[in-house]
């Protein structure tokens, strides 16, 4: 198998475009790729401050890499979850990522910033790890974005993330999560934007660009994976795609051009307007937002059993490492004024 | 040939050579579409001929969990 740029030896088949790749042009190849999906979707400006998501793991260090060759002014937001050694090996990747290349990181750590690490709020609310941890993230990635004055926050999202996100959603028929599928939510009020450029490259493609790269990430996956029901999407729909190239693909796409705006329309009757939370003032469709709620609860149990003060009031506010120390990433812009933490 | 499984955990398996990349996978019961085959530093593509004294590495590209 050749390279379809310049005939040497491919190391890279993309299948669902039928062509391959020799390494130099498979980067190339996967770079372009990025670009034009910031481009097509309007997902970034030139000169915007991006707050990128990394969790460690192959994804979102291509991502990071990605976007600081395209030459965007990055900042990485690592979340410490508190998973044991999992979540110290995650942060010694990020780290090692960012000290290489001089970028700034943002590190929050639950067990600090919140008393309570995932493993320790998923047993405590009783639900699942990954329920709590998602919930998690989401809150604090937005909260961080919008009080350090980012322009969007980029997450790792890959096509086998969207496809079997889609697949789930589609095969229990979730419409409110339908609509929520896209490469791009735009900004509202305390929303910040959120971008996937990732969106169209699976993960087969993005770990031999890491590879290739010789990116550091790390490897091992996260203890609650394990039976995920988004691995067995994911499973099935790799043995579709082996048998039929580009049916990942052609699922999302066509589902985001030809279903989405339909059901959207649809739907728009029943949107429901955004409240502020009356704990922490962030938007949500209740009284309170699902972070707080979960949190308030967790607290709750936690006093019952002794694990922190009876007096603790929870916080929604997350408290921020910045590494190198005090610097705030972004230089090309002031870091915007900051009300002392607490 | 000597083929080190990282799907994640690590496992190793021995198989003989020479034959196709497709064919090692398929003798695994490997989707092809979820992982990369590297011979050190080279990666392979699934037309790409091992020989028996060959170590290949399978490294799994699937991560699981809500994102
Ligand atoms: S697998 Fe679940 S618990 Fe682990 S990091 Fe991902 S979402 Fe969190
Ligand atoms: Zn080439
Ligand atoms: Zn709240």
């Amino acid at each position: 198998m050749k390279c379809a740029v310049c005939g040497r030896k491919a190391a890279v088949e993309v299948r669902r475009q039928g062509r391959a790749f020799c390494p130099e042009h498979y980067l190339e190849w996967f770079e372009h790729q990025v670009a034009r999906a910031i481009r097509r979707h309007r997902m970034l400006e030139k000169d915007d401050r991006v707050l990128v998501a990394v969790s460690g793991g192959k994804d979102s260090i291509a991502l990071w890499e990605v976007l600081r060759r395209l030459g965007y002014d990055t900042t990485g937001l690592h979340i410490q979850l508190g998973i044991d050694d999992y979540s110290k090996r995650a942060l010694e990747a990020t780290r090692r990522f960012a000290e290489e290349r001089g970028l700034p990181l943002i590190v929050v750590d639950l067990k600090e910033a919140y008393r309570l690490s995932i493993p320790e709020l998923a047993e405590l609310t009783r639900r699942r790890a990954c329920s709590v941890c998602g919930l998690t993230k989401r809150y604090v990635m937005n909260r961080v974005a919008v009080e350090e004055g980012f322009d969007a926050v980029a997450t790792g999202h890959n096509l086998d993330d969207e496809a079997s996100v889609l697949l789930g959603n589609v095969l229990h028929w979730q419409t409110d999560a339908l609509v929520r599928q896209g490469p791009v939510l735009p900004a509202k009020e305390k929303l910040a934007k959120r971008v996937k450029p990732l969106y169209l490259l699976t993960e087969r493609e993005i770990l031999a660009y890491t590879l290739l790269r010789r990116l550091p990430y790390q490897h091992e996956e996260c203890p609650f994976a394990v039976g995920a029901k988004s691995l067995l999407y994911k499973e099935a729909l790799n043995k579709l795609e082996t048998a039929m190239p580009g049916t990942k693909q052609t699922f999302l796409e066509q589902y985001l051009k030809k279903i989405e705006p339909v059901l959207q329309k649809g739907l728009s009757a029943e949107e429901v307007a955004l409240k502020e939370c009356e704990r922490c003032g962030y938007p949500t469709t209740g009284e309170v937002c699902a972070f707080c709620k979960t949190w308030d609860h967790a607290y709750r149990w936690a006093k019952r059993k002794g694990q922190i003060p009876g007096e603790l009031r929870f916080e929604a506010e997350p408290r921020l490492t910045f590494i190198p120390e005090g610097k705030r990433g972004g230089d090309a812009r002031p870091a915007p004024a900051q009300e002392p933490a607490g | 040939m000597r083929v080190v499984l990282r799907t994640p955990e690590r496992e190793e398996r021995e198989l003989k050579g020479p034959k196709k990349v497709r064919e090692v996978l398929e003798e695994l019961g490997i989707v092809p579409e979820g992982v990369i085959v590297a011979r050190g530093e080279e990666l392979l593509t699934l037309d790409d001929e091992v020989a028996d004294d060959d170590t290949l590495e399978v490294i799994s590209a699937v991560s699981g969990g809500a994102r």
